[in-house]
């Protein structure tokens, strides 16, 4: 159980980061996750004021405020549109409407679980995190970074041609993935995040340029390459070799998808 | 914390612990339909509206909720009374409990998408686990209480 015996809404991000360098301080997310901990909060540091709950668009990217629910991803048409309707198929079996309406980008994000259905797309995105007072880095390089007193500001997708799939595979519908895939071409640069395996999600780019001419023989080559590239292992839900067989069996679907074969 | 909160229409001014959870907070202010349930943010028992989104309020501290609105089921009488006959009807009520949650979130949906497919009912609504009831009946009343409102 949490208990928290201080609540802040910060007027600034500098605000935020001095109160987040004491160890039992803690930034909120959508509170999802967190009141499941068993932790004794001194201050709970709300960031609502820090222009943080909107995705926001200009000609050269997308930024999604940290606090930016799922639904609202999931309801956004400009950032679907982009998506080619992946990021609403990313979260859509994410428990149900209310948890969306609550769980935020950010704490998703933040807490680098391996379950995050968005850490494995946006992670396939090529898209980078802004923190205070680190500034913006990559997602992949954040994914490796260890857990410190950062803020995390926002999500930065860049607007570059981008294709990209995500498909899962659950016991049941809503509950966490066993697997997770999302293949994409960003800027004619296919790659693969692989999510739930179930560690965090792990990416794998097409460095040998198997893909350079896309088609079934090529697909199936990518398919196994990816298998080979990944660790997966066993855990309640699924065992670690049938993961592994599986992502080969998503790579392909997700590629067919994305390039209508 | 000082908070203030519009609970059911009525401006509510008063301290609060810090940590205190929205449904504790609603339920010492004497809203019985909010349910605790699975505590894992998973059964949709607790369903309430802020600022007219159905939210968990088992996951949503009070201190965040300062300065919205806040709905619970006996905030929606006249559109729960007209909705949950039909949901009577269909047999679709038995121990009760998911009910108000299921309510909520029902007409959450009826005002976001008022004609939804048989799909989408079931995709918005994934979030309100019965133990009873098999999800049919639910789904039945819902598609009656549509049709009612379509020819209304």
């Amino acid at each position: 159980m949490i208990t928290i015996k201080n609540y802040v809404s910060v007027d600034t991000v500098e605000e935020a980061y001095d109160l987040n360098k004491k160890r039992n301080n803690q930034v909120l997310g959508g509170m999802c996750w967190l009141k499941m901990m068993n932790k004794d909060v001194n201050t709970a540091i709300d960031l609502s004021k820090l222009n943080v709950k909107s995705i926001d668009e200009d000609e050269t990217c997308f930024r999604i405020g940290a606090y930016v629910t799922l639904r609202e991803l999931e309801m956004s048409t400009s950032f679907n549109e982009y998506t080619n309707g992946g990021m609403k198929k990313a979260v859509e079996h994410i428990v149900g409407v209310q948890f969306r309406n609550c769980a935020t980008i950010g704490g998703s994000i933040w807490g680098r679980f391996g379950f995050s259905d968005l850490l494995t797309f946006f992670l396939s995105l090529d898209a980078k995190v802004e923190l205070y007072p680190t500034g913006i880095v990559s997602l992949k390089e954040f994914r490796d970074m260890k857990v410190n007193n950062d803020i995390l500001l926002s999500v930065i997708v860049d607007k570059k041609p981008l294709k990209v799939a995500y498909q899962t595979i659950r016991n049941q519908s809503t509950d966490f993935p066993v697997l997770a895939c999302a293949c994409s071409n960003v800027d004619g640069k296919y790659n693969t995040a692989i999510g739930a395996r179930p560690g965090k999600a792990m990416l794998v780019e097409d460095d040998n340029n198997i893909l350079a001419e896309v088609n079934e023989e090529t697909i199936k080559a990518y398919s196994e390459y990816v298998m080979n590239r990944v660790d997966t292992i066993s855990d309640s839900r699924a065992s670690g070799e049938y993961r592994k067989r599986m992502v080969k069996v998503l790579v392909s679907r997700c590629m067919k998808e994305m390039e209508g074969i | 914390m000082e908070i203030k909160i519009k609970l059911n229409g009525k401006l509510i001014k008063e301290d609060v612990d810090a940590g205190t959870l929205l449904i504790d907070w609603l339920r010492a202010h004497k809203c019985f339909s909010v349910k605790r349930g699975c505590e894992t943010s998973n059964c949709g028992l607790c369903t309430v509206f802020v600022n007219d989104k159905p939210v968990l309020s088992c996951s949503v501290l009070v201190a965040r909720a300062n300065g919205c609105s806040v709905t619970t089921l006996e905030g929606l009488q006249k559109e729960a009374e007209e909705f949950g006959a039909y949901i009577a009807n269909e047999g679709a009520e038995q121990c009760g409990f998911c009910n108000p949650g299921f309510m909520m979130n029902a007409i959450a949906m009826f005002r976001e998408n008022p004609d939804p497919t048989d799909d989408e009912i079931r995709a918005y609504l994934a979030g309100n686990l019965c133990r009873c009831s098999g999800y049919e009946g639910q789904l039945r009343g819902i598609k009656k209480y549509l049709q009612y409102k379509k020819g209304e």
